[in-house]
């Protein structure tokens, strides 16, 4: 793992008075998926936070393609290429489904070939492209967050849980979406609950628990040692 | 929260009373309209009385437009927003009174460039007093609703003061420039000039505004923040920024309001927009913190209604306001338009 | 015994120890200290404001909840016993039924007001009692048939309390009505104050603080915050009201600028705040601290505007009407550098 597009170290966050992440260390490669798994509330969508700089990090460093990026503001760390799809989505209701396209590409007009291809992964974004945001259905919702963070150049995804309460039809869709996706070269740090959809996309894996990284490596290795499932995750999840 | 992949957007199934009910806050106006009208039984008193009203609508939207924004963007409660209202009107009033040849003179040219001009210079300086008010006053007590208020409160006194140093303890007293006193005669109303032209102000505001936030960038930025400013960020928007954009902007909004009331009254004190505060918060809380049509409604509510009630039963003039409140804070706690928080 | 008075909250600070300690001595024994009509009338002043900014800091201290009420409530207080008093005639009957009316009217109001504002948002609260305070001293100054309007109105008090009741003399003080009524102001005062710092040391005042450092995480543990903030406004509203009724007693008149305005609800934030919000001693040397500024500051304030006529801006800044300035100037920089006043400073923490 040389070639990492980011590289976590030693990070502590804290929320309020509550000490969340104690030290984590992760590396995520470039050109490949990196599920950050683990039980719930062990620190994932904390550290996903850190890294785009909702939470600031009170000790330890990230490095984004070779830059520190720990002191920056989350505006910078988004207009260096990171794009964040949060697992409420973030998408903002009151405007349309176009306006919201709109504001992602946050450096100039929504490129039309961009757009073009973001309609074909999610045609029901064409369908309902002057609909307020707020009326779509939960999958639409989804697609919406992905696209967005699609609007622009990123070289580097994180997208917390997109499968979260989603019927299968969609998790599907989702699936392929984010297939295409690391098709294109994408770096993307994804956390997913789904055991069958994290195997299916992930290549690294990295296992998060109480707020350290407790495993790392090829995500193959952890998806056939259902032993190693187990005392990584407490529970072997059903491999679909 | 799971749906069909091809789920239709909820608002064409709407059953209709679901949509008389979303769209009923825009329909109080014309209501009340209508119920004044009865109420009043004589056309031209109630024409009178209604562009009095609207005026006096649209002053205290124009005043409530950027604390509601500024709450809405980023959770921040401006108790001091009242002194951006007093210092405008200070300001406008003084460039008047420096100007009173082209006040006095009986051309509607001059007068007009009279009031434009009080008002370029009250919207600049109350922008840049907001500014600096943002950096010292509201900037180290984000997040703290206890000590915003209590900060701004303090604020808002110290800025009420210096008006009295600067301006001295009294009341200023003043006539409007010449071509806007008086009144036009249309179908037996009497209809003040002054008040027609605050109406026609605010609505140029308001469809300014509304023009502002469906096409630009930047109001789309503002619109998105209200709701998830978090997500903004993420997209690669400094919200700081806008917010202080917004922040200027509302001062000097108060700042135009308060030279426009200012002329409406032909009298203005260090107070008056502690007073007006009293209306802001009220049309503020009823509109739904953070909406600006929201304010927009409620101001019109309120000025139509302390209007109506002024002529009808002048003794409940006084609590009509606080009576309005209570109905539709028990119709909708959350006030007429709340907006979508996502947090 | 004393600490069962106390409700066991020590000042936990000697020099706070002391000065409460010089505060509860001065007060009582105000006759015979410090002589003199002015004197008498600033130890009233300061026994009544304790009481009413340890009321105001159940509320603001204790919840976290910001009111602009207060001074209305306060002055229900005060016009209570002053129409019960001119309505039924002198005599301890309309002053105590004045005083109860208007405390329990106190609470009822307060208790409408939580209704509407507490259940939606906590900052609803500060902008609707702003409203509502404000709505009603305009209506107060409008009535004048029933309150005297701007100008208010005075009544008379039961004869034992005035000044021509002469009871003899002690100390080489002469012993008169007014320095009963003193007395009955001082100790029902205190009494009061007992009765505040008992409940924020019970188990109720225990929750409330709960509540103000995280109100998420007491509704998450099963607290009803709402119902919680509701009942402190409540007992603030009439603890309020009746420090109000004490002031018209002792002022013998009532009228807005003393009760209502909106500059003794600001001496009151000031005083909560430069004392120790959260800690009902703070109450008590914030209110001591701002009435003997006030009293004998504005005075100075007067000979130094003289002083520098000369200087024309100078001069009007250091107007005694400009007060209010400097007040507000001390009241930004103690929310921003001493949030936990006097209280919190001598007790040496933050």
């Amino acid at each position: 793992m040389s070639d990492a597009i980011l590289r976590i170290e030693n990070v502590h966050t804290d929320i309020a008075q509550y000490h969340i992440l104690h030290g984590v260390d992760l590396q995520v490669p470039r050109g490949a998926v990196t599920m950050l798994l683990g039980r719930n509330g062990v620190g994932k969508t904390t550290t996903l936070r850190t890294i785009i700089g909702h939470w600031p990090a009170r000790e330890g460093r990230i490095v984004f393609d070779g830059d520190d990026i720990t002191a920056l503001k989350t505006s910078e760390r988004a207009r260096a290429g990171i794009g964040y799809v949060p697992e409420d989505m973030g998408i903002f209701s009151d405007l349309t489904v176009e306006e919201n396209m709109v504001l992602a590409a946050a450096s100039g007009p929504l490129d039309t070939g961009r757009r073009d291809r973001i309609f074909e992964a999610f045609p029901p974004l064409r369908t309902f492209w002057r609909s307020p945001a707020g009326t779509l259905s939960g999958g639409q919702k989804q697609m919406l967050s992905i696209a967005r963070a699609m609007a622009e150049e990123r070289r580097l995804f994180l997208i917390d849980e997109p499968t979260k309460g989603l019927a299968p039809a969609i998790v599907s869709t989702m699936a392929g979406a984010l297939r295409d996706l690391k098709r294109q070269g994408a770096s993307i740090l994804l956390v997913e609950q789904n055991f069958a959809v994290a195997k299916a996309l992930g290549d690294f894996a990295a296992v998060m628990d109480d707020g350290r990284i407790v495993w790392a490596g090829e995500m193959e290795q952890l998806a056939t040692d259902a032993g190693l499932q187990e005392r990584l995750m407490g529970l072997s999840m059903e491999a679909g | 929260m799971s749906a069909a992949p091809d789920h239709r957007p909820r608002m064409a199934d709407l059953p209709l009373g679901e949509r008389i009910a979303k769209a009923m806050p825009v329909l109080l106006v014309p209501i009340l309209l209508v119920l004044g009208f009865l109420a009043i039984g004589n056309p031209s008193s109630w024409l009178t009385l209604t562009v009095s009203g609207l005026a006096m609508g649209m002053m205290i939207f124009i005043m409530a437009s950027g604390l509601t924004l500024v709450f809405g963007l980023m959770d921040v409660i401006n108790f001091g927003h009242g002194a951006f209202i007093s210092v405008g009107a200070f300001v406008g009033i003084s460039v008047v009174l420096a100007l009173a040849e082209w006040a006095q003179a009986p051309s509607l040219l001059l007068n007009l460039g009279v009031v434009l001009l009080a008002v370029l210079a009250a919207m600049a300086i109350t922008g840049m007093l907001g500014w600096a008010f943002e950096r010292v006053i509201v900037k180290p007590v984000y997040g703290a609703h206890l000590k915003q208020i209590l900060v701004t409160v303090g604020g808002l006194i110290v800025i009420e003061q210096l008006i009295h140093v600067i301006w001295g303890p009294d009341e200023i007293f003043f006539a409007r420039p010449e071509m806007l006193k008086g009144a036009v005669t249309f179908w037996g109303a009497a209809l003040e000039k002054y008040r027609l032209l605050a109406v026609a102000i605010g609505l140029v505001l308001f469809v300014v505004m509304r023009l502002v936030f469906r096409r630009t960038r930047i109001g789309l930025i503002v619109r998105a923040g209200v709701e998830n400013g978090e997500m903004v960020e993420a997209l690669g928007y400094r919200l700081r920024l806008v917010f202080i954009g917004v922040f200027i902007a509302g001062s000097a909004l108060a700042g135009l309001g308060g030279v426009m009331w200012g002329l409406y009254q032909e009298v203005i004190t260090a107070g008056m927009g502690e007073e007006m505060m009293i209306l802001v918060f009220i049309v503020v809380i009823i509109g739904g913190l953070g909406s600006v049509e929201g304010a927009f409604i409620g101001a019109l509510l309120v000025g139509l209604l302390q209007n109506y009630i002024a002529f009808l039963e002048p003794k409940l003039a006084l609590i009509s306001n606080i009576a309005l409140l209570t109905a539709i804070l028990m119709w909708r706690p959350q006030g007429m338009m709340p907006v979508v928080k996502a947090k | 015994m004393l600490m069962r008075l106390i409700s066991g909250d020590r000042p936990r600070s000697r020099i706070l120890t002391l000065v409460l300690l010089a505060i509860f001595l001065g007060l009582l024994f105000a006759p015979f200290l410090f002589p003199g009509v002015r004197a008498l009338e600033t130890a009233a002043r300061i026994s009544i404001f304790i009481l009413l900014a340890a009321s105001y800091d159940l509320l603001l201290g204790y919840t976290g909840v910001v009111s602009f009420a207060h001074t209305m409530f306060f002055g229900m207080g005060a016009y209570g016993v002053g129409l019960a008093s001119q309505h039924m005639g002198r005599g301890f009957g309309p002053l105590i039924l004045g005083s109860l009316a208007a405390a329990v009217l106190a609470a009822a109001l307060a208790f409408i007001i939580a209704l509407f504002s507490l259940r939606v948002r906590a900052i609803f609260f500060a902008m609707i009692t702003l409203a509502v305070a404000s709505a009603v001293a305009v209506l107060v100054s409008q009535l004048s048939s029933i309150t005297g309007g701007e100008d208010g109105f005075t009544f008379q008090i039961p004869r034992a309390l005035g000044p021509a009741n002469r009871m003899g003399e002690v100390m080489g003080v002469n012993i008169t009505g007014k320095i009963l009524n003193y007395y009955v102001v001082f100790f029902i005062s205190l009494a009061l104050f007992f009765v505040l710092l008992r409940i924020v040391n019970s188990p109720f005042g225990t929750v409330l603080k709960a509540i103000r450092e995280n109100d998420f995480r007491a509704e998450a543990i099963g607290y009803r915050v709402v119902r919680y903030r509701t009942i402190a406004t409540c007992i603030s509203a009439a603890m309020a009201a009746l420090a109000g009724s004490l002031f018209a007693l002792w002022l013998r008149y009532v009228g807005p600028e003393t009760t209502l305005s909106f500059e003794i609800m600001l001496d009151l934030l000031l005083m909560v705040v430069i004392g120790g919000m959260g800690t009902i001693w703070g109450a008590a040397i914030g209110a001591t601290v701002m009435v003997l500024a006030q009293t004998y500051l504005q005075d100075l304030m007067g000979s130094a505007a003289d002083a520098t006529m000369a200087i024309p801006m100078l001069s009007r800044l250091l107007d005694p009407d400009r007060w209010l300035l400097w007040l507000g100037v001390l009241f930004i920089l103690s929310v921003y550098f001493f949030p936990s006043g006097i209280v919190g400073r001598l007790r040496g923490g933050r």
